[in-house]
Formats: C-alpha cells, structure tokens, sequence
C-alpha cells in the first residue's frame, strides 16, 4: 500500500464511521455533526485525488452552508431525542435494502475495476477548473445559475408567513389543524 | 497512487448508509441529511471517475460542483418546506404527514 492509500484508509474509516453513526444517532444534533465528519472527510478524499478545489468547495458550501442551514432548521423545529421517535417500524427493511444495495454495488466494482486499475492523481489547479467550467460548459453553468435564484426565490416564497391568508382567515392552512382535532 | 475500487467501495458505503438513512428515519430533516450523503457518494464517484480517467476537460469535478450546487438548492427548497409543514402541523415525522394520501 502506498502513503496515499493509508491516509485513504484512515480517512475513509472515520467517514463511514461518521455516515454510520449519522443515520443510527439518537439525537438529532449528534446526527448533524457527525454529517460534518462524514462530508469533512469528503473534503479530505478530494485532496487525496489532488481535486484541491473541489475540496474546499466542500468545506466551504457543506461544512459552511449547508450544516448550518441544517441545524438552524433543527432549532426551529422541535427536535425529539430517542429511538423510537427519530425511527420508523421499517428498521430491519431498511437494513436489508442498505446491505443489499452495498452487496450488490461493491461486487459490481470489484468485478468491473478490482483488477489492477489505479488512479494517479494528477494536481488540477483552481484556473484549470475554471477553464474548464467557462469554456466547455457554459451552458450547464448559466443553467444552474438559473436554477439556484429560482430555489431562492421559492425558498422565500413558501417558509414566508402567509399575510394575505392570515388576514382573510387561513385560506392555505391547508386545514391541518383542524383536521388534527377532529382526529383526535 | 491509489486503487480505483477504494474510492469506489468509500462511495459505496456511503451511499449504503443514505438509504437506510431515508428508509428508516422519520424526521424530514434526517432524511434530508441522508440525502446529503447520497449526494456526497455521487460526487465521489464523479471525482474518483475523472481522475481514473486522465480527463483533460476535468467532466467529473465540473460536474460534482453542479451537483453541489443542485444539492444545496435542493436543501434550501426541503427545509422551507420542512419549516411550512412544521408551521402548519407541528410535526415533521414523514409518516404522520398523511394528508395528501389515500
């Protein structure tokens, strides 16, 4: 093995072991933060296949962004601890699709790259991705500029306080409380 | 120097524990964790790919910064829903929203 399989290793053990615990934890703070070591260790694989911007676009967007965005919302919704609340009766299925679906993928690779093929990572500089990114693929970038201001604006649109139904007496309530009480 | 199938077998068991994630979990906010972790699996195989591959045009990261970018899109969108249907039902268990069902 070389150096930059033994860091792999390393790495990808406390990743699985973050992802692993990520969808086994109690609670549901313990759950996003080992999302923060499951994608940090991401960011350390990209390094390790010399994608150096890609990693800290990771940092950055997962670990920055997105882990925060998840724990505020963690905040805002009351947020139960313990098994039997945070799990559903489909547990042991669940299972079986999961181990299932890592059988299958991990006999697909092994038989499909297990002999001999190896990755030699090249470093790829940051101008080297934007080069890329600003001359073959301008369209799928101006696309998905498109696409984030529209999640933008729907993101605004739909967790904003309904004024106008609040004023004519709940129309998109989506009667769910009421509905609630008549249920039980 | 480094095997293809390590890479691929680190994506793999991510992946894995994305779906029992999703298929076991009740809290919408959980289960959009692990789709993070679906996401995240993809975006390692599209690196792990473009490196194996000696690409020269770099497809695989460009296209694992989209993917980054149509995921934290796709967590903006999730949580303001999660937030609305909190807002409205004070529950955001997968299994008691129910409404739209038959």
């Amino acid at each position: 093995m070389s150096a930059q399989e033994i860091a792999f290793v390393i790495i990808a053990g406390a990743g699985s072991l973050g992802a692993i615990r990520l969808v086994t934890s109690k609670n549901v703070v313990h759950a996003a933060l080992y999302l923060v070591v499951a994608l940090a260790s991401v960011a350390a694989v990209y390094l390790i296949v010399a994608a150096e911007f890609l990693a800290w676009v990771q940092v950055l967007i997962y670990v920055g962004a997105i882990v925060v965005l998840l724990l505020f919302s963690l905040m805002l919704t009351k947020a139960p601890i313990g098994r039997e609340t945070l799990d559903n009766q489909q547990r042991g299925m669940a299972l079986l699709v999961a181990a299932g679906i890592l059988g299958g993928l991990v006999f697909l690779f092994q038989d499909a790259f297990g002999a001999s093929s190896e990755v030699n990572p090249q470093v790829t500089r940051t101008a080297d991705v934007g080069v890329s990114l600003f001359r073959d693929f301008v369209l799928p970038f101006e696309v998905v500029s498109v696409l984030l201001l529209a999640a933008l604006v729907g993101a605004v649109v739909i967790a904003r306080k309904d004024e106008w139904a609040e004023q004519t007496g709940g129309g998109a309530d989506l009667g769910a409380k009421g509905e609630a009480e008549r249920a039980g | 120097m480094i095997r293809l199938p390590f890479l691929l077998f680190f994506s793999a068991v991510l992946f894995s524990a994305g779906i029992y994630g999703v298929l076991a979990r009740r809290n919408a906010v959980l289960v959009l964790m692990s789709i993070e972790l679906m996401l995240n699996a993809v975006n390692v195989n599209l690196v792990a790919f473009g490196s194996f591959l000696q690409d020269a045009a770099l497809t695989g990261q460009v296209f694992a910064l989209f993917v980054i970018t149509v995921a934290a899109a796709e967590v903006g969108i999730g949580l303001a829903i999660v937030i609305l249907i909190y807002r409205n039902r004070e529950t955001i268990n997968v299994d008691e929203v129910n409404l739209l069902r038959w």
